[in-house]
């Protein structure tokens, strides 16, 4: 059956829109591929703004990894703007893809993908335009699958009542296994309609569908247990993990849009995971192993991508870009090959103790030599070890120091705020470090002009992680503290005005705490807060504190719980977590004596480097760290002279 | 150093391209067709591109300009193919020409733009023409970045008619489709504007937003009122040099240099 694209309709609407560019398609790189010769089509979508969403890499991967399929399409949708959504609702037009404009709802696939949980009311916008029901109850096999991925998808449970079902893990190969499931099922004239096609998934233990998945609970609120409902439906369910990330070098053909994005830059993903171990980040703890890409497959991907896209910055992208075995040799082999194009390096995570002058020299070689950021997190060396961030304040100031005396002149610091066993004294630290770094960068540059600034965010226990058992710190703490610290910087009369302080406010963190730590029962909020207008909750011009708590207090309290109970309240051993039935491998008694291990102030090594300590991820998922060296040296293009 | 300088288009739903977001995919087109760019000087290079006179968000254009400086000779042709290919479709590279003469920018005298008005009576429409030229001056209101400004559409305005033909067949009944030669002028008077004008004028008031496009931009012939190509004395100082260079005996192509060699790929 022919679907018409919806494009004439929504032109009429563009001319009074803002940067209707983005709305329209035809970026370079994008693929529209025939409707009625392909048999499975998805929709991906990217919850947030055309200009956040396009760059996104796993967006950009599914795209091309689903298109290079036969018989399969892809096309992406993004959400949009309130101005456009209040005359699509007024002029009846639908939820559309980018790509040839056609209605998300004829998609048999609508895949969202969810790098944080502020992108869940835009979900419920996008179901709502796209005439698809908000409540997966009231689906029928008319509609798509809706299908959640990205690392929110760790705890989908919030946002239980809005999907299908909610892949967690690398998505490169488990789309094509989801492919040939809905396809077959299609071929054999959809039996069983909607709930077939679900069990059929589920039953392969890889796709959480949580229509299958009974949650009961004790008198206090807390969960008892999770149970199946369903025959061969697993009681837990599995991430994915690729190995080989040579065998996937994904994208080959990167998107250019038209419009203004905020990354426009040819990314390589160098590595997928991290054993740093920082017990904060998600992340590191739902992405293990370590997989290393080859010296040569990066290479490789740098050459191709910058031939079809004619970007001007290559970004080396990975969770701490200064750890790949041969980060010097990739950034000499790549800063000579492009010396003559003016093509940028940038390393976007790097760690301090990992940081070398060569490695930076390298890195600015071709490019401007903007400013040098290092995250040590906590202030203190005690909160240090609490987090596992084992950087010392000596090897910052080392490092600052090189820097300076290199010719840098401003240094950032990103720090976190609100973390467990955090006192005043450990946050205000944070400007004595400052003050170091400033004193022995003046010292070393033999200059005043010098700057540090100092950059805080407030901490937020995420699950799958030690701290997940952990009470956060409420908003109201969270702005004390960092009070304290900004007149602290401020009455600083020698070194005060060489630090700059950038912080946000405590309350954006507890919804996203609300959410990240929620149970199914916090999709009432959600839904609450979408009929109320919440829109772009990742926005500070659209995000309402006020009316997340409105809505709060509105639907939790007669479920017996509140935000605090969500947020503020430390969990037990005993306790079972909204997403203990899924398995990210890391084994739970590991996170607790992780946990334990950080209110001792004990540090955990990363296993790269030493024996294995027994996280659990490797042997639960049949996995293995994939690192180098290869000993390979990157070699120059050919140079054709014409 | 060898100067080009292009015709590009605006076509279709790329009409919604801004001129800030044309540049950049423009330069990237740029690298990846591997041109030979002259660089600017200074802390941040940028490859040396002069844009003319771009046409607003969201209407259409034929006929937009700019210039490019390269360090090594090419063939504009070769090139233009090459960049096209580089560029989304709706942004087409149409004509290429070496810069042999200055002031490209100063023949851009004049614009003639098509507005198509779906919905709009033509009889209506051609009324509404008759009222606005008839008058003295037409004072309209634009939003500009300093806030609200008024100014005179009318001046500006050297041709303004209802046509029967679009050059894409005969038109439909329920369109009516003007042309209009205007005038570069300061204030810029768009065609907007001169929409703005015949609403202030004759209450002209089409039920959804006209299509725009321009057909054409350069020197302005004030008898006729008619536009003619503003790179028309480049291609005749070009085949004058090939005519003087080639002499009786030469090869023709001679002037072309080491880039006549050059593999494009292209074709």
């Amino acid at each position: 059956m022919p679907v018409e694209s919806v494009f004439p309709r929504l032109e009429a609407l563009l001319p009074h829109v803002q940067k209707p560019i983005q709305y329209v398609g035809g970026e370079l790189n994008s693929t529209v591929k025939d409707w009625d010769a392909c048999d499975v089509r998805w929709a991906l979508m990217y919850p947030d703004a055309y200009e956040v969403g396009l760059p996104n890499q796993g967006v950009m991967i599914l795209y091309e990894v689903l298109n290079e399929r036969e018989g399969v399409l892809a096309e992406r949708t993004y959400s949009v703007w309130p101005d456009l959504e209040e005359l699509m609702r007024e002029h009846r037009v639908p939820q559309f893809t980018v790509d040839s404009h056609r209605p998300v709802s004829a998609f048999d696939v609508f895949g969202v993908s969810f790098s944080t949980e502020l992108g869940y009311t835009n979900l419920l916008t996008a179901l709502d335009l796209a005439g698809i029901p908000i409540e997966a109850k009231d689906r029928t096999v008319e509609h798509p699958l809706v299908l959640a991925g990205g690392h929110a998808a760790f705890n989908p449970e919030p946002i239980a009542d809005f999907i299908d079902c909610a892949v967690v893990g690398d998505g490169e190969q488990a789309v094509l296994e989801i492919t040939e499931i809905i396809r077959a099922w299609k071929a054999e004239g959809s039996p069983g309609g909607r709930d077939e096609v679900l069990l059929r998934l589920a039953r392969t233990g890889t796709v959480y569908v949580p229509k299958f998945y009974d949650v009961e609970y004790l008198a206090d609120g807390r969960i008892s247990r999770v149970v199946p409902n369903a025959s061969g439906v697993p009681w837990r369910v599995s991430k994915h993990t690729v190995m080989d990330l040579d065998e996937w070098p994904y994208p080959k053909q990167p998107l250019v849009p038209l419009a203004e994005t905020v990354h426009e830059r040819m990314s390589v993903e160098i590595f997928r995971g991290c054993t740093r171990g920082c017990r904060f980040c998600q992340a590191g703890m739902i992405t293990r192993p370590v997989r290393e890409r080859s010296i040569t497959g990066i290479g490789e991907m740098v050459d191709k991508g910058l031939k079809n896209t004619g970007f001007e910055e290559v970004g080396l992208l990975s969770l701490s870009s200064a750890d790949h075995t041969e980060i010097g040799d990739i950034a000499k082999g790549l800063a000579d090959r492009y010396e003559e194009d003016k093509i940028g390096l940038s390393l976007p995570s790097t760690r301090v103790d990992a940081f070398n002058i060569d490695l930076a020299n390298e890195l600015t070689r071709n490019g401007r030599r903007s400013g040098l950021t290092f995250a040590p997190e906590g202030g203190s060396e005690r909160i240090r070890k609490v987090i596992n961030k084992m950087v010392s304040e000596e090897d910052l100031i080392r490092t600052v120091a090189t820097a300076y005396g290199n010719g840098w002149r401003q240094v950032k610091l990103y720090f976190m705020c609100g973390l467990p066993t955090e006192t005043d004294d450990d946050v205000l630290q944070i400007g004595d470090m400052a003050v170091n770094v400033i004193a022995k960068g003046r010292e070393v540059s033999g200059r005043n002009d010098i700057r540090c600034t100092v950059s805080i965010g407030g901490f937020v226990p995420k699950p799958h992680t030690p701290f997940q058992w952990a009470p956060q710190l409420s908003a109201e703490e969270t702005d004390a503290r960092l009070g304290k610290l900004r007149d602290k910087i401020r009455g600083d009369k020698k070194y005060g005005r060489s630090i700059g302080f950038r912080y946000h406010d405590g309350k954006p963190g507890i919804v996203e705490g609300l959410l990240s730590r929620g149970d199914r029962r916090v999709g009432s909020v959600i839904r609450a807060v979408y009929e109320d207008g919440g829109r772009f909750d990742g926005w500070r011009e659209h995000f309402s504190y006020d009316r997340w708590m409105e809505c709060a207090g509105s639907t939790l309290p007669e479920q017996g719980v509140d935000v605090d109970w969500y947020t503020t309240r430390e969990r037990t051993y005993e306790e079972v977590l909204p997403w203990d039935h899924l398995d990210s491998g890391l084994d739970k008694d590991w996170l607790w004596e992780d946990w334990q291990d950080s209110l001792d102030e004990t540090e955990v090594e990363d296993c790269r480097w030493t024996p294995c300590f027994d996280c659990g991820v490797c042997p639960q998922m049949d996995t293995e760290i994939q690192i180098g060296p290869t000993g390979k040296k990157l070699l120059p293009l050919t140079v054709v002279n014409e | 150093m060898q100067r080009i300088r292009l015709r590009y288009t605006k076509r279709g739903r790329l009409r919604f391209t801004s001129h800030r977001d044309f540049q950049r995919a423009f330069e990237r087109a740029l690298r990846r067709a591997e041109v030979p760019m002259a660089y600017s000087a200074g802390f941040t290079p940028h490859p040396k591109v002069s844009y003319a006179n771009a046409a607003p968000t969201g209407t259409g254009s034929e006929a937009e300009y700019l210039e490019i400086a390269l360090t090594e000779q090419r063939d504009p042709e070769k090139l233009r193919l090459l960049l096209d290919e580089s560029m989304p479709t709706g942004l087409d590279i149409v004509d290429a020409v070496e810069a042999r003469t200055s002031g490209l920018a100063e023949r851009l005298e004049a614009s003639v733009w098509q507005i198509r008005l779906p919905g709009a009576d033509r009889t209506e429409a051609a009324g509404a023409v008759q009222t606005f030229l008839a008058a003295g001056t037409v004072e309209v209101e634009r939003r500009t970045k300093s806030g609200m400004r008024t100014f005179d559409s009318r001046a500006a305005v050297k041709r303004l008619e209802v046509v029967d033909d679009a050059g894409d067949g005969p038109v439909d009944d329920a369109c009516a489709i003007l042309r209009l030669v205007v005038r570069h002028s300061t204030p810029a008077v768009r065609p907007d504007d001169v929409l703005s004008g015949l609403r202030a004028t004759a209450d002209l008031a089409p039920p959804v937003p006209a299509a725009v496009t321009r057909l054409a931009q350069g020197p302005l012939d004030e008898e006729t009122g008619t536009v003619t190509d503003p790179l028309a004395s480049d291609r005749e100082a070009a085949t004058a040099v090939r005519f003087a260079a080639a002499g009786p005996a030469s090869p023709p192509a001679v002037q072309e240099g080491p880039s006549a060699e050059a593999p494009d790929g292209s074709a």
